[in-house]
């Protein structure tokens, strides 16, 4: 895992099969009486090594479309396959499991446990892949090194500041190896310049042949993706969409 | 995910919400505390009413006039005085009885002892020499009285230990007593019987010989007979013996009619010992109420907990916990909860059994295996009301859980 593929880093030179593909995913919310077509449609191509915002206004089902590439819901209809697997009918243990090893989440609310230090909240998704004590703690600060908070590993979440807690929440999600990081909205809750230095930590995993989704509302954010896609109404616009 | 790491995180949530898992705690501990006291206390209280039964003789049977059954023509439970001393005379027979191997007949009365300047109001019983065999009974100073005693109805006195320091008398033997106005001489002291805490003191009385006592009532009934069995085998032959031959000497035919009662020691045990468990088994339902409590103050936590990390559970979702690690993490804790308060609620019933009995007169036995089972208990109880909470954790859609603020 996070090996480049044949392709690594060049959007133009795709060969061979998409980390991710949707095709025609709908999702359907019955509330009340009016069906809500959050997904109408949507179908795009990831493939490894890219790095892909997908920029939209709230409400444009860019979260939904979030929630199924992350495996943390499913498509009404239509198909998903995570390198090559369709996980649109996947149960939820088996869902636990993709997310465990193929995905990294960063939140815009961080997502950080308050009672654990910075390392121990670095090596959870450790846990659940059942990685040894050991391996884990070396795991984890080793990431923790790499977002630059080495001598952070003790803290607790309340005692590091907001892009400090971002940082750790990268490092959680690095931490894996994971296929594609997810990240909603990464900057939403920081100032400028921790903005900026989150957007540099994923400009530098992008380097190493990593796969970045970015979803954010904020253009001059998206805009430091490689490749920019644009949602409204439940699905991509249809000259990016054309471009994938 | 491992069971040392499930109950790692499972330990280190409870130990976060200090208070709130102490006060959970503490619902179970009483609980538990409250059984394993209640048990004992009723298991103390059938342990000393056996200790007082046996302290009546070994292997004994006990004839008393008038009939048991509660029929509507007879009379009731030792109304009749059907008993005589020739009776008493008549078991001791061998022919007739050979599985009897001693016979005591008593009358009793309460009677007012005054020695110098102190009195003191006792049971006086009227026996023979055999008493003391049968009632398994020894001296602690001076002699028994004896069959010339008997043969005169000398006013001699045996007096328990009780009796002896309540009337002052350090050196009894051989002082004078008065019983209702008449002078007796002290000829011995008993034993301790080891049973005077009890509420049947068996040191609280006096023994005068039975004739003596004869003279001064008036009268040739005897209240009861204890009759002794040759061994714990014979008890049954002794039984029948003694029936067949009172019913002879009363002149009934119909053994359903007969005018006297045998109660073997056996039986006194079992009834005596059948009203205590009556009211352990209701105490322990008052203690078992509140261990339920106890269990829905469980619940009530684990589903506040669950509630309250929401977005923990949301987020430990999508970091690749499985519905079935949240359902067993929420189990453990609430498993930890019920071992605790089991383990603290043991601790303290132990203590209280040690306590509880310097303030009142009641004897509280713990047993091993009753505090055990209820540190299982608690620790099922913990489980049985964690059970709901963990699987609406293990239910919670991680978006859902996530979006939560």
């Amino acid at each position: 895992m996070g090996a480049p593929g044949p392709a690594a880093n060049s959007s133009s030179s795709h060969t061979g099969r998409p980390l991710v593909e949707f095709q025609n995913v709908w999702k359907t919310y019955v509330t009340g009486a009016e069906p809500v077509h959050a997904l109408r449609g949507v179908s795009i191509n990831i493939y490894r090594g890219e790095y892909i915002s997908i920029v939209g206004p709230s409400g444009s089902g860019k979260s939904t479309f979030m929630h199924i590439l992350g495996c943390l819901d499913t498509p009404t209809s239509g198909r998903y396959l995570l390198a090559g697997t369709d996980v649109s009918k996947m149960d939820e243990e088996q869902l636990a499991e993709v997310r465990n090893r193929r995905i990294g989440f960063v939140f815009q609310q961080f997502h950080l446990l308050p009672s654990l230090t910075a390392w121990r909240n670095v090596e959870l998704p450790l846990v659940y892949a059942g990685v040894g004590r050991h391996a884990r703690k070396v795991r984890a600060l080793s990431a923790l090194e790499q977002v630059g908070l080495g001598n952070r590993a003790d803290h607790h979440p309340n005692q590091l500041s907001g892009g400090q807690q971002q940082r750790v929440a990268v490092a959680r999600a690095l931490v894996t190896e994971p296929d594609v990081v997810l990240a909603d909205e990464p900057t939403g809750n920081l100032d400028s310049r921790a903005s900026a230095d989150v957007l540099a930590m994923f400009a530098d995993m992008h380097k190493a042949g990593r796969t970045i989704v970015l979803i954010t509302h904020e253009n001059d954010v998206a805009a430091a993706a490689e490749r920019v896609t644009r949602f409204r109404d439940g699905r991509f616009i249809e000259p990016e969409q054309a471009a994938a | 995910m491992s069971f040392f790491e499930t109950l790692r995180s499972g330990l280190e949530a409870i130990a976060t919400h200090r208070l709130r898992s102490g006060l959970t705690v503490l619902g179970i501990l009483i609980g538990i505390a409250a059984v394993i006291l209640t048990v004992g206390l009723g298991e103390g209280a059938t342990a000393s009413v056996n200790s007082a039964i046996n302290a009546l003789g070994t292997n004994l049977l006990i004839v008393t006039p008038g009939s048991s059954t509660t029929g509507l023509v007879r009379g009731g439970f030792g109304s009749a005085d059907t008993l005589t001393y020739a009776n008493a005379k008549a078991l001791a027979n061998k022919k007739d009885c050979p599985d009897i191997a001693g016979v005591a007949p008593q009358v009793q009365a309460f009677a007012t002892l005054v020695a110098g300047n102190n009195n003191w109001t006792t049971t006086v019983y009227g026996s023979t020499p055999q008493w003391l065999s049968v009632r398994g009974r020894t001296m602690a100073e001076g002699s028994w009285f004896t069959s010339a005693d008997m043969a005169h109805a000398a006013n001699v006195v045996v007096l328990g230990q009780t009796t002896a320091v309540e009337l002052g008398l350090f050196n009894p033997v051989g002082q004078t007593v008065n019983i209702d106005n008449v002078p007796f001489t002290v000829e011995g002291v008993l034993a301790s019987s080891g049973t005077s805490s009890s509420a049947q003191n068996q040191d609280d009385l006096a023994v005068v010989p039975l004739t003596t006592a004869e003279e001064v009532t008036g009268t040739a009934n005897v209240s009861n007979i204890y009759l002794q069995a040759t061994s714990q085998g014979t008890l049954n032959a002794a039984d029948e013996e003694a029936t067949n031959l009172l019913l002879q000497l009363h002149g009934i035919t119909n053994p359903t009619e007969a005018d006297f009662t045998i109660t073997t020691q056996s039986s006194l045990v079992s009834t005596a010992t059948s009203v205590d468990k009556t009211l352990t088994v209701l105490l322990a339902g008052i203690a078992a109420i509140s261990l339920l409590v106890g269990g829905i103050g469980v619940m009530n936590i684990m589903l506040v907990s669950v509630t309250e990390r929401i977005r923990e559970i949301g987020l430990r979702k999508a970091l690749g916990a499985t519905p079935g690690v949240i359902r067993r993490q929420f189990l453990i804790e609430a498993s930890v909860l019920g071992l605790a308060g089991g383990l603290a609620g043991a601790a303290l019933g132990i203590i209280g059994a040690e306590v509880i009995p310097h303030f009142i007169s009641n004897k509280i036995a713990i047993s091993g295996f009753a505090t055990a089972g209820a540190v299982v208990v608690a620790v099922a109880i913990g489980i049985v009301f964690g059970v709901y909470p963990a699987s609406r954790a293990a239910r919670l859609a991680p978006i859902e859980a996530l979006r939560s603020e």
